[in-house]
């Protein structure tokens, strides 16, 4: 006989199967609809998917909450740019090396941050996306205010990422593949004990488990991810901006990872859906949409505190059960 | 040279002490709380423009800066009495999401009754020109700020060192439910130390109105540097605020005057002047990641 999670477990994957190959159809679906614009909107969403994604594995996987999210982003997209200007423009190459440099240097920031906890941890981590935002628009070469500018986009083998709707299934590709390693990490054992120290770190410790080699390591995967996520919007937007890197992006992805469910895998995805298909509903309706996405903002801290995602599922099974 | 780094040191004073008036309500906040309110800019920003519309309605600088005082000090009252009060059980991130939608609707709501351009508040035309001060010139305006500012601080001291609402701040911020205990009504305590907050606010705004700009988003800039301020110096702890203010104001200031004129001395022209601003901009950084790692609470820890 099966065991309940084993057969749990065999239906989640049945449908996320199902949900990738819906996601997959959506390009063709637009086109033939007329509305190719979409296809752009939709990976841009899918690439802020994988950087709130990141995000949650630091935030509601590990535990710690920070704010400096921007820098690994940003510093994966200047990566690409840089190296687009030295005329490596292989995706192959310039995708990896800019999730690398985003994991490094999530390690060096890591490793001085985790000295310290909650609310200073918040702090420290925002000092040092601030330093590397300023860092980045004083030094010229690399285009200062303005940022800089990517002639085009990566090659990647006989790929043609100019097309929108192949950019749309590698940027989906790249989500399905990072939702897919981090849930294994989850169920891991390195997942497991990551959790148990959440839960209770000083028992952990007490226990003998390295707790800060495994957040450092928990952050390092984190902010790899968001370098990949960062290279991915430099190619989508074809510019390295300073905005990237400024600490209201780490606002912004840390507001999507709340909204769509804090330590939940598909909170990070939930939450960049529903705060870019806003945007693009709001902008379209007044020009004060922010003041509206600001009302809505406070309808999900004090009606859906455990995100839309929860929220959802919570609806649903009220539903179910009338 | 002597001169010049003399004014710089003492527009850092300034700037440190209009710090102070911001981090002071953000450190009682978040010490009192222990609750992450990003729109304590947005405060500002009213106070701010509240100022420049008083002033332009009744053509008088120090009506503009009391209505302004009196007015943000009656949103903050209000803001947190319909919505601050709700978050003060949850979760540091639901707070950082509440504020930050606090943020977004506080500056549409400037916008809408303002519109986009920056508004104009002029000093007071008898401050306008430059005083004498120990053989050199320095702005008399800025002078008044630095003078409200200490006069501020001393208040803020008095009140709470020597005080009885002092008394129960300080206890609050150590140990809130002991406090209670203890027959404190807290919750009222502190919509009045909130209400303090924004009209301490609203006095730096409307005092830095006319060095800086008034307009949309001037609160999130500086709110980052009042965070820096509270967090070197320790979170709840009024002295570790005026010390982290004064630190902040100062080493920011003298950094971008003096940093790439330094660096000069001993690397290529060119090579300083770009590594000169860079730096000077991160150096309050630097300060703060380099104090968290030695004192990893801050200089002045108000829990123990």
């Amino acid at each position: 006989m099966k065991s309940a999670l084993y057969r749990q477990s065999a239906r989640r994957r049945g449908l996320a199967l199902a949900a990738l190959l819906a996601l997959a159809a959506l390009p063709p679906l637009l086109q033939a609809l007329g509305q190719d614009f979409y296809v752009s909107v939709a990976a841009r969403i899918l690439i802020f998917a994988l950087a709130a994604t990141s995000l949650n594995f630091i935030v509601g996987f590990g535990g710690l909450v920070a704010f400096g999210h921007a820098a690994f982003f940003g510093a994966g997209a200047y990566a690409v740019a840089i190296l687009a200007e030295r005329g490596v423009t292989a995706a192959v190459v310039a995708w990896p090396a800019a999730a690398a440099l985003a994991g490094v240097l999530a390690l060096l920031i890591g490793a001085i941050s985790l000295r310290t906890r909650g609310v200073y941890f918040i702090m420290i981590t925002l000092a040092f996306a601030q330093m590397i935002y300023y860092l980045f628009i004083s030094l010229k070469a690399w285009g200062g205010d303005d940022g800089l500018p990517l002639p085009a986009r990566s090659t990647f083998g006989p790929l043609d990422l100019k097309d929108d709707a192949v950019f749309y299934w590698v940027a989906l590709a790249c989500l399905a593949a990072a939702l897919f390693v981090l849930d294994r990490i989850a169920h891991a054992r390195f997942g497991r004990v990551l959790q148990g120290i959440r839960e209770n770190e000083s028992r952990m410790a007490a226990l003998g488990y390295p707790v800060a080699a495994y957040q450092l390591a928990c952050f390092v995967i984190g902010g790899t991810l968001a370098g990949l996520a960062g290279a991915l919007i430099a190619n989508h937007s074809l510019l390295a901006s300073p905005n990237l890197l400024h600490w209201t992006q780490s606002g912004t992805l840390l507001v999507m990872v709340i909204v769509g469910g804090v330590g939940t895998l598909y909170g990070g995805f939930a939450g960049a859906l529903t705060l870019l298909l806003l945007e693009e509903l709001l902008t379209g309706v007044t020009v004060h949409w922010h003041a509206a996405l600001g009302l809505l903002l406070l309808v999900v801290v004090f009606r859906a505190p455990r995100g839309v995602a929860a929220w959802l599922h919570g609806l649903f099974a009220r539903g179910a059960a009338k | 040279m002597t001169q010049l780094i003399l004014e710089q040191a003492l527009n850092g004073l300034q700037f440190g002490l209009m710090l102070f008036l911001l981090a002071a309500g953000l450190t009682l906040v978040f010490g009192i709380m222990d609750m992450i309110n990003l729109a304590h800019g947005s405060l500002y920003m009213v106070g701010a423009y509240l100022a420049a519309a008083a002033a332009a309605a009744s053509g008088s600088f120090v009506v503009g800066v009391l209505a302004a005082v009196a007015g943000t000090a009656a949103v903050g009252a209000l803001l947190e009495v319909t919505v601050l009060r709700r978050l003060y059980a949850r979760d540091h991130l639901a707070q950082v999401l509440a504020t930050f939608a606090l943020i977004l609707i506080a500056n549409e709501a400037v916008r809408w009754v303002w519109g986009d351009q920056p508004v104009l508040l002029n000093a007071p035309e008898a401050l306008a020109g430059p005083v004498e001060v120990a053989g050199f010139s320095y702005p008399a305006y800025r002078l008044l700020i630095i003078a409200v500012g200490v006069a501020v601080a001393l208040l803020l001291y008095v009140v709470v060192a020597k005080t009885r609402v002092g008394m129960w701040v300080r206890a609050g911020a150590s140990n809130r439910e002991m406090t209670e205990a203890l027959g404190v009504n807290v919750r009222r305590l502190f919509t009045l130390v909130f209400a303090a907050g924004a009209g301490l606010c609203a006095l730096a705004g409307a005092l830095l109105g006319p060095l800086l700009a008034v307009q949309v988003g001037m609160g999130e800039s500086i709110l980052i540097l009042a965070f820096v301020v509270i967090v070197i110096g320790g979170i709840g702890s009024i002295r570790g605020a005026l010390v982290g203010s004064l630190l902040v104001g100062v080493v920011d200031t003298l950094g971008r005057a003096l940093l790439p004129w330094l660096l000069r001395g001993f690397l290529p022209a060119e090579t300083a002047s770009t590594l000169g601003p860079a730096l000077a901009a991160i150096l309050i950084y630097l300060l703060m990641a380099a104090i968290l790692f030695w004192k990893p609470a801050g200089l002045f820890p108000a829990r123990g």
